[in-house]
């Protein structure tokens, strides 16, 4: 199982690097949002909750991007089929674009955080470095398990542009609860972390049982 | 679909929910005594913490007939599972309704934000919304009824997390209802508070039993009709 995923997942990979389809769009959006949210909110700086609030949506909206598109070269160009015939675990499938969504989370990170450092946070994000990227990985891990669910889930839909969002952000509610909560002491200006550890762990929590029922269940969407 | 006959005791069923429901108001209104802090408003308790656990568990319950279905591949219990979410929906209005009104009588907004349940219950609630747009949009019935147990279950899961979550988020600064009237509560209060969530779990089983029913009935007078028309 684990060969097919790196398989599927290379070759995601490079369509993505060829075509450019997700990552720029995802990067482009959430650079977009910070400069509305200047605007909106009429701050040249933020901190604190606010920060918070703006980096974690941005963050959310820009991954439903992606997750979007996950499957949609799959169906269009019978890659399902080419799952389904192969004597492979369909739950491959499920792994590859979890880690491609993963990967696509922390190219977009890699852009939009010091972006959103350089243009909108009044702190600065060099003291609470370690802290910020563990709550990052933790996040990135469940929304890329949720995400590469909820998008196969809503692929053989008729509007599945409309259902993808409606599934995924109650279902993300609580991943921007813990990761909000975890990151809003890091962007004020003289606050120690006190629970961080207490988030991290709920993190953790959310994604063992999230990765544990996509592997469950994800064999029945492709059963035909 | 197997013919299950989920019509059967209906009416006995039926008789003894609405028993118990007479059970439940005449205690609620002539048994229990009134709040000492909270007064007459406390009794709205009576119908919305029943309510609300009701349907948490129907919630659950269809998760638990969603694996069934994906396991038998028996449609059946993806018809089980579909109409208990239908069901924990509409009474999930009930819950948010009575308890904004509780709300506004206690603090005078319809809405708080610092009372954890029921902000788990909204999201809860705005998540299993999502499943008949889900269900629906997909043309071809088998897959659908496959993609909508996946949903069930997926949901089914993040229900206890969902208020894991929540309830880790809060700073208590207000009194919490669940404590109120689930820990310490007089053994009248206490009894009264029993009949009524066995009354509300009755009233809930006996419309999952019609909803039920009324389907099977329908698919085959429509399977029936078909024939006739065949024939001619």
């Amino acid at each position: 199982m684990i060969a097919a995923a790196v398989a599927i997942l290379r070759k995601d990979l490079k369509v993505e690097v060829r075509t450019r389809e997700s990552v720029p769009a995802m990067v482009l959006f959430s650079v977009t949002v910070f400069v509305l949210f200047h605007f909106g909110l009429d701050r040249d700086t933020l901190e604190g909750d606010i920060a918070t609030g703006v980096i974690w949506v941005t963050l959310l909206l820009a991954a439903l991007l992606g997750i979007n598109r996950l499957y949609v070269a799959e169906r269009d160009q019978g890659g399902f089929t080419g799952i389904r015939l192969a004597p492979i675990d369909t739950t491959a499938l499920w792994l590859a674009k979890a880690a491609a969504l993963f990967i696509y989370l922390v190219a977009l990170e890699l852009v939009a955080l010091p972006a959103f450092d350089l243009l909108l946070l009044g702190p600065g994000l060099d003291g609470a470095l370690p802290e910020l990227l563990a709550v990052l990985l933790l996040a990135n891990l469940g929304l890329a398990a949720v995400g590469a669910l909820i998008s196969a889930l809503a692929i053989e839909t008729r509007a599945r542009d409309l259902i993808v969002p409606l599934l995924l952000l109650p279902l993300l509610v609580p991943v921007i609860i813990a990761a909000a909560q975890a990151t809003e002491p890091l962007l004020s200006a003289g606050q120690s972390p006190d629970d961080l550890a207490k988030w991290l762990g709920f993190l953790a929590l959310y994604d063992v049982v999230f990765v544990l029922v996509s592997i469950a269940v994800f064999d029945f969407l492709l059963d035909d | 679909m197997t013919s299950v006959l989920f019509g059967k005791r209906l009416g006995t069923l039926a008789w003894i929910t609405a028993a118990f429901m007479l059970a439940a108001m005449a205690l609620v209104f002539f048994y229990a005594p009134e709040d000492a802090d909270q007064g007459f408003r406390q009794k709205i308790f009576y119908v919305h913490v029943p309510m609300a656990i009701v349907t948490l568990f129907g919630f659950m319950a269809a998760g638990i007939f969603a694996i069934k279905h994906l396991r038998s591949g028996d449609r059946s219990w993806d018809v089980r599972s579909y109409v208990a979410i239908h069901l924990s929906i509409m009474l999930g209005v009930g819950v948010l309704a009575t308890g904004a009104i509780w709300a506004k009588t206690a603090w005078g907004h319809w809405w708080v934000w610092e009372e954890p349940v029921l902000v788990s219950y909204l999201i809860v609630f705005l998540l299993y919304c999502c499943y008949q747009p889900l269900r629906f949009s997909i043309a071809d019935p088998e897959r659908q009824s496959r993609y909508a147990s996946v949903f069930a279950i997926t949901a089914g899961a993040f229900v206890p997390l969902n208020f894991a979550a929540v309830r880790l988020a809060e700073q208590y600064t207000h009194p919490r209802v669940l404590s109120e009237t689930g820990g310490n509560m007089p053994g009248d209060m206490r009894v009264t508070f029993l009949v009524c969530i066995v009354a509300m779990a009755l009233l809930f089983t006996t419309l999952w039993k019609l909803e039920l029913t009324n389907k099977h009935t329908s698919e085959q007078l429509k399977r029936l009709r078909r024939r006739l028309e065949a024939q001619t």
